[in-house]
């Protein structure tokens, strides 16, 4: 253990940033759901309206949990949030510890560490300490956050203790994974699989007698039943996991050689199919495309699932008539309007990082490697943007798609998959516009790609707080979601839409015909 | 080759006055370079002297700021693709895409340079002793360097283009390297080999070119070279030599006895051992300059300063 205080410094220093928008993104989750929810139900009358509509809506339980004490304020921001805040506390102790293990043996910067004088089990030790001080603070500041809003001590505590030990669980589970397999991507395949596990566990349980829930880190942590008589026993549960987990770990590094996993790498092809760039582009790209829609369908389908109870849900306050009724027509479809834009919005996450991928492929060097056989640098670029604008389609119709059928499932309304689908599909067009830009900066100059997140930034904060922040109107009106009918509460209208379609070709053929001017920069 | 001069046809690399700029940094300040078809030609220079950065203008990938260059008589930047089909490149820093492995990238940049011919893949594959099933992520920097090789050597091209290629191959591969690149070269093809081993270049290449900085500085056989340089002497005489010191070219010069050791500039050594013809020589060994002479008389300055 020599030296483990070292590299945990070492750590931290490297990490400080990453660990703050964890950290900060997490504890703002739980506590604008505090704030959004006081804003929609301002009465206790609203509470309880709002409870009765949503208790005993099965596919809303499945999403978020158990129920519970829904007329208080705390019951609602511990139903909304303590699901995700414990995937989000999950996902980052996994990326923490993969970061700091296998990456580190992979690329050959932990020996480095390890020929210094420190002792074998020090980088495993910092490691985790790092762990459990990022989740302990995680949690604690959710706690703190919440009680300075006014809510009950007792319910914080538990909400917090619940996210920070979840963490702390998917921390274990990320160091076992790290011992057993050599690759960061593949220890992160097993994380999530775990993850993913436990979320369908304690939604299939929650829904019916709440047996498979116990076998859930997530449900341990609802369990703990914040805001609603607290029960303190459960937390035994995730520690106890925790110390197994941490044993096992050890365990399993003692008896492995570093570089190398438990499970041996299994061997690749040794003769390739890819033929060409798009292939090969395809290829690189699939898992992306694949995590995305499947991510959107899902999204979809938490939005669908509230079907045609949204009246009851957003209450009769001001603030959410402005959330929700800027769109104009009924406010169920005025509701999905804002849906499709907010999952579009989201969707141009993958738009724009697919189209970062070619500034990875360029710095990295592979470009040069295949840009140095007779594949055409505007066909390589071609290679990638196409699957960038197939990956975009499938992406946004499938969170259409989901809203459809969330939709359906709930009212019996068969129809409401196509028109839903349907109506999200426009939205596709302004999210291509961000790629667009993204691909323009990179084509005048590769590390400038980044600027398609700025656009992004900006259309998302038209669309979440333009109204309330009061912005002049020709400023809106540069983000391109605006010019689009808010399909389905206004009648679709295909002009803005096609003025938008010749404004993103355009842009696209200047970036191509800035790509090909320019040098092919390597790292 | 009609008339004493070098055909245009037979020019397969000709670059003039390249002038390349990054900002406010001058990376290539007027080189030159002439690589002929069927020649291995080696292409020298310290860290950062610009080698790789002419290799990315030769391969279309950076744009030159000044002078002509031509591959196979065409404009590398515009006609970079098709340019490609007749010559396979090895970067020095060879990077795969992790979670390919070694077979599938072999294949795909076969495939993108037009064809690979399968029987030399399998036989090179052999050679390297290279596992094609490995996913490039647990390759070391040498086997991700054999990759590129047998990618680059297996297809059907007229030029190879290498760059330091064998920086991360043990000595063993090095002469599995050195044999191939030399196959290649017999049926009449041409090599451009930037390199920092000297042996290997000696080894390998007919004419080399020395850069500096930016600069072309010494180009030529190795012959012509070793011309401008000097030859170290050594000879045991049957009478003490007298008079040395005044013979043009004669450096280091040290008398012991009957013992004479000397350099001598390559061009004066007829007159050394002529004079000492006069003292009556028993023994002499004398030894042709190596590259790392030549190298270091083009850079010692800039190690000494």
């Amino acid at each position: 253990m020599t030296g483990a205080m070292t590299v945990l410094r070492f750590h931290l220093r490297r990490d400080r940033m990453m660990l703050f928008w964890w950290i900060a993104g997490n504890v703002l989750l739980y506590y604008s759901q505090a704030v959004s929810t006081d804003g929609l139900y301002p009465t206790q009358a609203d509470l309880d309206k709002a409870a009765a509509g949503m208790a005993d809506n099965a596919a809303f339980i499945a999403m978020a949990g158990p129920a519970r004490a829904l007329d208080t304020l705390g019951g609602q921001v511990a139903w909304q949030a303590s699901a995700f805040g414990a995937i989000v506390a999950a996902l980052m102790s996994m990326f923490l510890v993969g970061r700091h293990t296998r990456a580190e043996e992979e690329t050959g910067r932990d020996e480095l560490i390890r020929a210094a004088a420190i002792g074998r089990h020090a980088p495993l030790a910092a490691t985790a300490l790092l762990v459990v001080i990022a989740d302990a603070l995680m949690g604690a500041l959710i706690s703190v956050s919440l009680i300075s809003y006014g809510l009950p001590v007792g319910g914080s505590l538990a909400l917090g203790l619940a996210a920070g030990l979840t963490g702390l669980v998917f921390g274990g589970v990320a160091l076992v994974a790290a011992q057993l397999v050599e690759s960061t991507r593949a220890a992160y395949g097993i994380t999530g699989a775990v993850l993913g596990v436990a979320y369908a566990l304690r939604a299939v349980g929650d829904v019916g007698n709440g047996a498979l829930s116990w076998l859930s880190p997530i449900g341990w942590g609802q369990y703990l039943r914040p805001y609603a008589d607290e029960q303190w026993w459960p937390l035994v549960l995730p520690v106890v996991a925790v110390v197994l987990l941490g044993c096992g770990a050890v365990a399993l590094f003692d008896r492995r050689d570093i570089g190398s996993g438990v499970w041996p790498a299994r061997p690749g092809p040794a003769r390739g199919s890819l033929g060409s760039a798009s292939a090969l582009a395809w290829r690189l790209q699939r898992g992306s495309v694949i995590g995305w829609g499947v991510g959107l369908l899902l999204g979809g389908i938490a939005y669908g699932s509230i079907g045609d109870d949204v009246a009851d849900l957003v209450g009769d306050s001001q603030f959410s008539k402005d959330v929700f009724a800027s769109a104009g027509g009924s406010i169920v479809d005025s509701f999905y309007a804002t849906a499709a834009v907010m999952l579009s919005l989201i969707g141009a996450g993958f738009a724009i990082s697919s189209v970062q991928r070619l500034r990875g492929e360029e710095s990295s060097g592979f470009a040069e490697t295949l840009l140095a056989t007779a594949l055409p640098r505007w066909r390589w670029a071609v290679a990638h943007l196409v699957v960038t604008v197939a990956g975009t389609l499938v992406v946004v119709l499938a969170a259409g798609l989901g809203m459809g059928l969330g939709f359906a499932m709930v009212t019996g309304d068969g129809s409401a998959v196509l028109r839903l689908t349907g109506a999200t599909a426009p939205y596709a067009v302004p999210v291509l516009l961000l790629a667009t830009i993204a691909w323009l900066a990179y084509g005048i100059r590769s590390r400038w790609a980044a600027v398609g997140w700025l656009g992004l930034g900006f259309c998302f904060v038209v669309m979440m707080f333009g109204e309330v922040l009061q912005l002049p109107g020709w400023l809106m009106d540069v983000s391109p979601f605006r010019h689009l009918a808010q399909t389905p509460a206004e009648d679709f209208r295909v002009w803005p839409l096609l003025v938008l379609l010749v404004v993103t070709a355009a842009a696209a053929a200047a970036g191509m015909v800035a790509m090909r001017r320019r040098d092919v920069v390597s790292a | 080759m009609k008339g004493g001069t070098v055909g245009l046809m037979d020019i397969v690399i000709d670059i003039a006055g390249l002038v390349k700029r990054f900002g406010h940094a001058t990376a290539l300040d007027s080189l030159d370079l002439q690589v002929e078809r069927g020649e291995v030609h080696g292409f020298l220079g310290p860290n950062g002297s610009g080698k790789s950065t002419t290799i990315r203008v030769l391969l279309g990938l950076l744009r030159a700021d000044e002078g002509s260059v031509t591959l196979f008589g065409q404009d590398p930047w515009r006609d970079a693709a098709e340019l490609h089909r007749r010559l396979a490149y090895v970067p020095g820093d060879v990077n795969l895409w992790p979670n390919l492995s070694g077979g599938e990238v072999i294949d795909l940049l076969g495939r993108l340079r037009g064809g690979l011919d399968e029987k030399r893949r399998a036989l090179l594959i052999d050679r390297f002793e290279l596992d094609p099933t490995k996913k490039a992520r647990t390759y070391s920097k040498g086997n991700r360097q054999k990759v590129a090789l047998v990618a680059a050597l297996a297809s059907d091209v007229e030029l190879l283009i290498l760059d330091e290629p064998t920086s991360g191959l043990d000595p063993l591969m090095e002469a599995v390297f050195t044999d191939c690149v030399d196959e290649f070269k017999d049926d009449g093809r041409s090599v451009l080999l930037s390199s920092h081993i000297l042996a290997e270049v000696e080894r390998l290449c007919d004419r080399v070119s020395i850069i500096r900085a930016g600069r072309t500085v010494e180009s030529g056989t190795l012959a012509d070279l070793r011309h401008l340089t000097r030859t170290s002497v050594s000879a045991e005489l049957s009478q003490a030599p007298t008079g040395l010191d005044g013979l043009t070219g004669v450096h280091d010069l040290a008398v012991e006895g009957m013992r004479a050791t000397f350099e001598v500039d390559t061009v004066h050594l007829g007159a050394a051992l002529q004079a000492l013809g006069r003292f009556g020589v028993r023994t002499l060994t004398s030894q042709p300059p190596t590259l790392e002479e030549l190298f270091l008389r083009h850079y010692g300055e800039e190690v000494a300063s």
